[in-house]
């Protein structure tokens, strides 16, 4: 086989549509490989410690299912989702204060397919998505995918910035574009570990209604909060002009792929037509384990032991940080979720560091992957969800000896290398 | 069924190039199967050794990239073993993977490599940063290109155009490795040229001609696919494809290797041919350069790989530690 006239060894490369041209294997995605391995503790992924569920119990009650209802639980079935798991959510959802009705919620493959079907009906290339800075990188992505702008906004120790988010929508106004709706998470952030704070939240909601913004409320953490109840969510306080994504990959198990979202009638009715587009409807296995299990198990008791468990990881973190991690560098304080959000001293990038820490045996997700416009390079996201907190611990005293060791290359060849 | 016997396939591993390695792995696995051998991929871990005491294999295929693969040690494990397998020695793999001591035996056998300098952090840090950098760039000049002395897959590799962005690019390269290498930027005809041999003596494959599409030979360049252009045979006339693969098999036999390499060199506008660097264990994934080359030599993939496996089989078990 002769490649005479040159090969690119993919003959559909001329084909692909314009959003796909990102797409491309990278370095970061070869580190990460490795990073799995047992060897390295990974604090890179977000990913719920599952061993604590009553497994035996979830695969007995889950054989029972499929033994008496399997003709259902092995079938399509409509679009919008199991209309019992979907009053069951709004069970769910009135504990973070929600009202809605089963009609309003629409179930999916977990919420990140709720940001595809969302994203999906509102955003045409080149329309803008206002987002926290840092946001989430899988929801960076699916605007990515869609070929919107992201613009940041600064977020301090309270959360979302009233003012930066004034300025950002002025911003964009200015520019002769509209944003379609502002993404946040204001809970337990991600990669970020802020909560909005109570004082601030009717005034993003006031600042979004003036502008006609929407709100595309990103809600996984709420139940996982270390320190009382959860705040009341921004859906809670009004039921127009927020499209409310929940899910239950970090309160029950992220391998059932089950989230769903609220959205105003209009909104919802595209939602389910896009999402039937994508998927036909959830997945019925799936949706029919969470309802036995919210239905039959005492799953809010799960909630605590997952809360637990996650509070002394995060303290396991937070110390260990404090023992052992250099002067310049200071990290977020996270009030629940998985995440502590680094900012390391003057000339250290996160990227270029990491196969440095993958040989020191340890794994983090770099910065830069959560903002759209190349900012995040002196930051990183610790997870402390997986790791037992021992293993948390020798996970943050490996990593700063990697960042002494990096400090050392890095003062060699003085500390605008970062810069140049 | 093939008479060879049960053969492994190994690949993953630690090293940074685990994904690559587990693509070759299984594309090399594949093409074993498809000619009724008896192989299985297994991973590079804590149970490989007591695996390969307890229930030994007739040959071994290291498809293992990066350090772990190709820094000998592995090789040595799989000789203390007992159990033979395809490709370099420990000790000749050390030679050939270490990319300045490569350049350096390479050139001894008369072939030509562009200008360079191995520099440890340590260097640096002695003796200033940045007054060492001068130096370096005043008797290499620019362009450079900076990358890690043991790696591959273009990883922490950077070209530097100007002064203001080498300390970026040392801190990027020792990331990956304690030795960089600093070496004079040739531009050309970028050119892989993989060498066999199953018994015969060591012969040149035609040379893949490489054509970024971005300008760069990048991880993602070398593997997505689409962001590259190849030419297989490379567009050369008769007479410097013949001197290519001379070059390629005079690398392969000047650094003690067996069985399969591969050489990359650069053809400059005025044809002068440079070496740049061998790799012990060649990518075998769908767009990797080996299996280009040997398609269009008209070898079948999994045909070449089970007589490479023969071949170890027959040759038996290696003395650990032998010199390359």
């Amino acid at each position: 086989m002769e490649i005479s006239g040159g090969s690119r060894l993919d003959p559909y490369v001329d084909r692909y549509a314009e959003r796909t041209h990102g797409m491309t294997t990278s370095e970061i995605r070869a580190l990460f490989a490795v990073a799995n391995r047992p060897e390295i503790i990974s604090m890179g992924g977000g990913s719920p410690f599952v061993s604590a569920l009553p497994l035996d119990a979830i695969g007995e009650m889950t054989a029972k299912l499929v033994a008496e209802r399997g003709a259902q639980a092995l079938q399509y079935m409509g679009g919008q989702g199991d209309p019992r798991l979907r009053e069951l959510i709004c069970g769910v959802m009135a504990l973070e204060g929600i009202s809605a009705s089963p009609d309003d919620v629409v179930v999916t493959v977990g919420s990140q397919q709720a940001l595809d079907v969302v994203s999906r009906i509102f955003l045409d290339p080149g329309d803008v998505v206002i987002a926290e800075a840092p946001s989430y990188v899988g929801a960076l992505g699916t605007f990515t995918q869609y070929q919107a702008d992201v613009v940041h906004v600064q977020m301090d120790d309270a959360g979302l910035v009233p003012d930066a988010l004034r300025e950002a929508i002025a911003q964009v106004a200015a520019s002769g574009r509209r944003a379609k709706f502002l993404y946040t998470v204001p809970n337990y952030h991600n990669p970020a570990g802020i909560t909005l704070v109570e004082e601030r939240r009717d005034e993003i909601i006031a600042i979004c209604a003036e502008a006609d913004l929407l709100i595309l409320e990103d809600n996984p953490y709420g139940l996982l909060g270390f320190d009382g109840p959860p705040l009341p969510a921004l859906r809670a306080r009004v039921t127009e002009g927020v499209i409310y994504l929940g899910s239950f990959s970090k309160t029950f198990a992220s391998g059932v792929r089950v989230g769903w979202a609220v959205a105003p009638p209009g909104v919802k009715e595209k939602l389910v037509m896009a999402s039937e587009a994508t998927t036909l409807c959830p997945v019925a296995l799936s949706q029919y384990v969470v309802a036995e299990f919210l239905a039959h198990h005492p799953w809010q008791e799960q909630v605590k032991v997952y809360r637990e468990l996650y509070r002394a990881r995060r303290d396991a973190c937070l110390d260990a940080l404090a023992a052992s991690f250099p002067t310049g560098s200071s990290w977020t304080q996270p009030a629940g979720g998985f995440y502590v959000w680094v900012t390391l001293p003057e000339g250290v990038d996160a990227k270029a560091m990491l196969p440095r820490a993958i040989q020191g045996r340890v794994a983090y997700v770099p910065g830069t992957g959560f903002y759209a416009d190349g900012q995040g390079r002196r930051n990183l996201r610790l997870s402390y969800s997986l790791p037992a907190p021992d293993r948390v611990r020798e996970g943050v005293r490996r990593l700063a000896a990697v960042l002494d060791e990096e400090l050392d290359i890095v003062s060699t060849f003085g500390a605008g290398a970062l810069e140049a | 069924m093939s008479d060879l016997g049960h053969v492994l396939v190994l690949a993953g591993g630690v090293s940074f190039e685990r994904e690559v390695s587990l693509a070759s792995g299984r594309r090399v696995s594949e093409a074993l199967r498809n000619l009724g051998v008896d192989v299985e991929l297994v991973d590079v871990d804590a149970h490989l050794l007591p695996r390969l005491v307890n229930d030994p294999p007739s040959a071994v295929f290291v498809a293992v990239h990066g350090v772990e693969g190709e820094d000998g040690a592995l090789r040595d494990a799989l000789d203390l073993s007992g159990v033979p397998y395809v490709g370099a020695t420990g000790a000749a793999a050390r030679l050939a993977f270490d990319k300045a001591v490569a350049k350096a035996v390479v050139s001894r056998a008369g072939i030509s490599t562009p200008a360079s300098v191995a520099l440890q952090h340590a260097a640096f840090r002695d003796l200033g940063g940045p007054v060492l950098l001068d130096r370096v760039v005043g008797r290499l000049g620019l362009p450079l290109v900076v990358k890690p002395v043991r790696g591959g897959s273009a990883l922490g590799v950077s070209v530097v155009r100007e002064s203001s962005e080498l300390p970026q690019a040392m801190v990027g390269c020792y990331s990956y490795d304690s030795v960089a290498l600093l070496e004079q930027h040739v531009t050309g005809t970028e050119l892989a040229v993989s060498v066999v041999d199953t018994g015969d003596g060591p012969v040149a494959l035609p040379a893949v001609e490489i054509e970024p599409v971005s300008g760069a030979f990048d991880y993602a360049a070398r593997y997505t696919a689409g962001m590259t252009e190849y030419h297989v045979p490379a567009r050369l006339d008769s007479g410097v494809a013949a001197a290519v693969a001379d070059i390629a098999v005079t690398a392969h036999r000047a650094l003690g290797l067996r069985d399969l390499s591969r050489t990359d060199v650069i053809v400059t506008a005025d044809g002068a041919i440079e070496y740049l660097e061998t790799n012990v264990s060649p990518g075998m994934t769908a767009t990797s350069l080996l299996p280009l080359a040997a398609a269009a030599a008209d070898i079948d993939l999994g045909a070449l790989c089970r007589d490479l496996l023969q071949h170890a089989a027959t040759r038996g078990m290696s003395t650990p530690g032998a010199p390359a």
